[in-house]
């Protein structure tokens, strides 16, 4: 066991979750990152599934890595992807059906997530299947937080709650004689661009050395 | 003929592939440094559009639906072929350009290729597939090759138009004063969310 954490395993996980990852620095996977984060719980369950997806599929291509014919290795991890792909879409419209709804075609727009060709490209094909996983649970985890963040701020300034929980209370309201109205332009798509705007400042003013 | 228009002028403007539903963020982003680049790759995206969505359309109704030719049920195999359809159409446009137009196919180099993992594309697909469900009278109904292609057009020209003004506003921004960790990628984001909200204005817009 000693072996499957070594200090170099750990380097492989720490560092998409900060210095490395895969929203805020490499610029990878933004699309789904914005358009499904106007609330926290749909943002929560896409980060797990593209977490699940990355780690897995790294390991499938990491497994055959050394038998893919390298013309057609682009074919074979879109492939592989969209079979994993379409296991998820369909255990979620099993279990979590109302969630699977408002993910709506975002579910199916994983196979085209960078972060998943960027990592079998980069890190699949050239290591081991353990080294891989970590890689790929590491990268999307540093994608979930992003969209935890964002998510966290969209639902509540967009909608007073969290987690579809009520967080600031009615009798606030304008309508009811308090002195507070629901941000309706968090809802939009427009901030969520804005917000990871702020983020990506925000982690650039703290990470000096990533400033362009 | 009036709900081709009113198709066609939608996906520009109202349901823009980059500011309603933030599709080829990648691309849009990495490659919206200089005009001229990005009006190339918008015009291929367009093309591959053209020609990725009818067929699709076609496999979706005439294949993987129930009432198809195989007779039996096969949706859920839809991300699997539409993923093999466009990267072999992809494959398709590179040989035809490089073989026809070699000067476009130099300007175009790596994003060419790129285009078979442009979430634009793939997401064009997957609107359609939900669009076949919706009612006929609804303004967004697909149902047909026709739609198809006005959908498509419509889509392309939409993202050729955001990310070519985008282009615009980043070669100006380059004389502007931003904050030193806010430049570069942070900037353009705020600037494209600023671009969403003016986008924003034509979602009454109703033909």
């Amino acid at each position: 066991m000693g072996k499957l954490f070594s200090k170099e395993n750990g380097e492989v996980f720490k560092s998409p979750l900060n210095l490395n990852n895969p929203v805020a620095v490499q610029v990878l996977g933004i699309c789904s990152a914005l358009a499904v984060t106007a609330q926290l719980k749909p943002a929560i369950v896409m980060g797990l599934s593209v977490t699940v997806i990355t780690a897995f599929s790294n390991v499938i291509i990491s497994l055959i890595r050394k038998t893919i014919p390298n013309r057609i290795r682009i074919i074979v991890q879109l492939v592989v992807v969209a079979a994993l792909v379409t296991i998820v879409s369909n255990i979620l419209k099993a279990y979590v059906y109302d969630v699977s709804v408002q993910l709506s075609v975002y579910v199916g727009l994983i196979i085209t997530n960078c972060i998943l060709m960027g990592r079998l490209e980069a890190f699949a094909m050239m290591n081991g299947p353990w080294e891989s996983f970590l890689d790929g649970i590491a990268n999307g985890l540093g994608y979930a937080i992003v969209l935890v963040i964002v998510g966290f701020v969209r639902e509540l300034l967009g909608f007073g709650s969290i987690f579809g929980f009520q967080i600031i209370p009615d009798s606030w309201l304008l309508d009811n004689g308090g002195g507070y109205l629901h941000n309706g332009m968090m809802t939009m798509p427009a901030m969520a661009l804005i917000l990871v705007g702020c983020i990506i400042w925000a982690h650039r003013a703290y990470n000096k050395d990533k400033i362009q | 003929m009036e709900h081709f228009f009113s198709l066609f002028v939608r996906s520009i403007f109202v349901d823009n592939m980059i500011f309603a539903f933030f599709l080829g963020m990648c691309s849009y982003l990495a490659v919206s440094k200089t005009v001229k680049t990005s009006l190339g790759l918008g015009i291929a995206v367009t093309f591959v559009l053209l020609i990725t969505v009818p067929v699709d359309y076609l496999l979706q109704t005439k294949v993987l639906a129930a009432e198809g030719i195989l007779g039996v049920d096969l949706t859920f195999l839809s991300f699997i072929l539409f993923i093999a359809v466009i990267a072999a159409m992809v494959q398709l446009v590179e040989m035809i350009v490089e073989k026809f137009s070699p000067s476009l196919y130099a300007a175009l180099g790596i994003f060419l290729p790129l285009i078979a993992v442009n979430c634009a594309i793939m997401g064009a697909s997957l609107f359609m597939q939900q669009r076949i469900n919706l009612e006929p009278g609804s303004t967004q109904f697909i149902g047909g090759v026709g739609d198809c292609v006005a959908y498509a057009l419509g889509s392309g020209i939409g993202w050729t138009l955001a990310i070519v003004s985008l282009a615009a506003i980043r070669e100006k921004m380059a004389y502007s004063d931003v904050p030193k960790p806010l430049q570069g990628l942070g900037i353009t984001f705020i600037t494209v969310g600023l671009m969403a909200m003016a986008f924003m204005c034509f979602s009454g817009l109703k033909l």
